[in-house]
């Protein structure tokens, strides 16, 4: 069984963010960059499969060489092989089609991504790439076992969760509840030495096109200063709810 | 040309945020000088006429046994397939769950852009741009796209709906009848009489600070006064006193309610990257120095134990004048 998972590259969860003088872009001065949380749920459950199921993983980014410390780390959790696409990530659509003939080339049995990244928090490229191979989509998937060729799955929903199940080939897009928190894999040190010697691909990118084009960025309006009300005075804070914030 | 809005509902009913979507669609629709079309999938025990009082000019229903359990693909194919036999070049989709899982198929079976985690009505026609959140809350950016065709994906409560008083006609389609999905649902487990948290207008959260699940009744009294849904930190749901679902922050849900209580949670930046889209935020806390009172509007520095109950009462009476 092969698997791939997706891998994006983004800044640590307590990065400090700011964008370019002329707010073109995002600044990535003195920022930290980890593998995207999300994926990292999925990356474990991968490394499950390895262990129980004797699965073969495969990840991928897209992006340009400053990603590959990231997919080095995802080798030391476990993935035996590594792939990166070289082109800059600017379009969910453009990395979705290259994705997508990574794992047309390769045979894989199932896809395993983040529901989102949380840098541009799309949420796009999973659901695309399944839409694009015409496999079976899990979106906000919170648990997965396997039971032969067919996966019992569990799926978010609005106010409650839902079970359900499909035969690979298949998408999921990842969360929490893959595997818990307390489950990710730390790279060890014997992880990270195999890690410098286990193969990772550098491929040029399939010709596609972007869909969308990023503006200008900003910060959100700075909240005026809090207005501290006496723990002995419920009711002002009842009145100041009603008539200045008018939320009650 | 014209502007197709899929109108979600959940076992026959319409959810709140059904309306804001309808809302969003006729704004768009004159923005671009053109009409908003909704579409109902699957059973229906509600008149989706009432559409037509948030300024959609027609309905349209589609039913079938391919629809009667949700599945991204299906959905999204049945919905590009309507949106071409209406030549519809945008499409508004709330970002529920389902809309989230969709509404990427859709874009590729449509051949459109998807202008996702969108916080706002379009800021221009023409070029199409929109204002949407990135970094997890702590930046937005404007999105444009040249592309003939664009889905628009925007968060729940980035508009109030907004009842014009007009009339929608009701028909039923045949377009999209799509094929039985390969993925088969199985259970649909769906906390009955509680606000899905992201389309919730007030959210009480509670965090390690209320020291453990037995001491939620007081979060679960507020909530109820309130009319509101309930949330909790990333520890609270770490260590299971409640359920994953709950956990608003950068790995959870990100919400964007009019009013967000903070109970006992002093407020790590990845607990604020999923609140500080809230209109309105109150923060409750012992220490003084928790970090939320910074991002907070009011501030309340004392025991959850005592304040919580004080104002569960308050907001009674409150509610009991007016």
């Amino acid at each position: 069984m092969k698997v791939l998972v997706c891998i994006s590259h983004v800044p640590d969860t307590t990065s400090k963010i700011n964008f370019t003088a002329d707010n073109s872009a995002f600044d990535k001065n003195g920022v930290q960059y980890v593998i995207n949380p999300y994926d990292e749920f999925g990356l474990t459950r991968a490394v499950w499969l390895k262990e129980k199921q004797g699965a073969s993983i495969t990840v991928l980014n897209v992006g340009n060489k400053e990603t590959e410390p990231t997919l080095r780390k995802a080798l030391a959790i476990g993935a035996d092989t590594a792939i990166r696409v070289e082109a800059e990530p600017t379009d969910a659509f453009f990395v979705a089609q290259q994705i997508a003939a990574v794992a047309k080339e390769g045979g894989y049995d199932l896809i395993i991504a983040g529901r989102e990244s949380i840098d541009y928090n799309g949420g796009q490229v999973p659901g695309m790439v399944a839409a694009l191979l015409g496999w079976p989509f899990v979106n906000a998937c919170a648990g997965m076992e396997a039971n032969g060729d067919t996966y019992d799955f569990v799926r978010e929903i609005d106010g409650g969760k839902e079970k359900l199940s499909a035969s690979t080939p298949f998408v999921v897009a990842g969360q929490k509840g893959l595997v818990e928190e307390k489950d990710l894999r730390i790279p060890n040190m014997r992880g990270i030495m195999q890690a410098r010697t286990k193969p990772l691909e550098v491929k040029a990118p399939v010709e596609a096109v972007n869909k969308t084009q990023t503006g200008a960025f900003s910060k959100p309006a700075p909240k005026s200063a809090v207005k501290m009300v006496d723990a002995e005075n419920m009711a002002e804070l009842v009145r100041m709810l009603h008539e200045e914030a008018k939320v009650i | 040309m014209s502007v197709l809005v899929y109108l979600e509902s959940w076992e026959g009913k319409f959810k709140k945020n059904t309306w804001e979507a309808a809302t969003y669609a006729a704004k768009t629709a004159s923005m671009l000088g053109t009409e908003a079309i909704g579409l109902c999938i699957g059973k229906l025990d509600e008149d989706a006429s009432e559409a037509g009082n948030y300024g959609l000019s027609k309905v349209l229903h589609l039913e079938g046994d391919a629809f009667n359990q949700f599945d991204a693909n299906v959905y999204g194919a049945a919905i590009a397939e309507v949106a071409a036999a209406q030549s519809a070049n945008t499409v508004i989709v709330s970002a529920t769950f389902n809309g989230k899982a969709l509404a990427p198929a859709l874009s590729i079976q449509a051949d459109a852009a998807l202008l996702s985690n969108v916080v706002a009505l379009p800021e221009n026609a023409s070029p199409f741009s929109v204002k949407r959140g990135v970094f997890s809350g702590k930046g937005f950016n404007v999105l444009t796209s040249d592309a003939a065709k664009r889905i628009v994906l925007f968060v729940p409560n980035s508009i109030a709906p907004e009842a014009t008083g007009g009339n929608a006609s009701v028909e039923g389609t045949s377009a999209g009848q799509g094929s039985i999905s390969p993925v088969a649902v199985k259970e649909v487990d769906r906390v009955k009489g509680k606000i899905p948290l992201p389309e919730a207008e007030r959210v009480i959260s509670g965090g390690r600070g209320l020291k453990g699940p037995e001491n939620w009744g007081m979060i679960e009294e507020l909530a109820e006064v309130l009319d509101a849904g309930t949330a909790c930190s990333k520890p609270v749901s770490d260590m299971d006193w409640r359920p994953h679902s709950e956990h608003v922050g950068q790995t959870g849900i990100a919400i964007k309610p009019n009013l967000y209580v903070a109970v006992g949670i002093s407020g790590a930046i990845q607990h604020l990257a999923g609140v500080s889209a809230s209109k309105t935020i109150v923060v409750i806390n012992k220490d003084p120095e928790a970090p939320f009172f910074k991002a907070a509007d009011y501030g309340v520095v004392g025991d959850a134990f005592e304040v919580v109950p004080k104002l569960t009462e308050e907001i009674k009476k409150f509610k009991a004048a007016n």
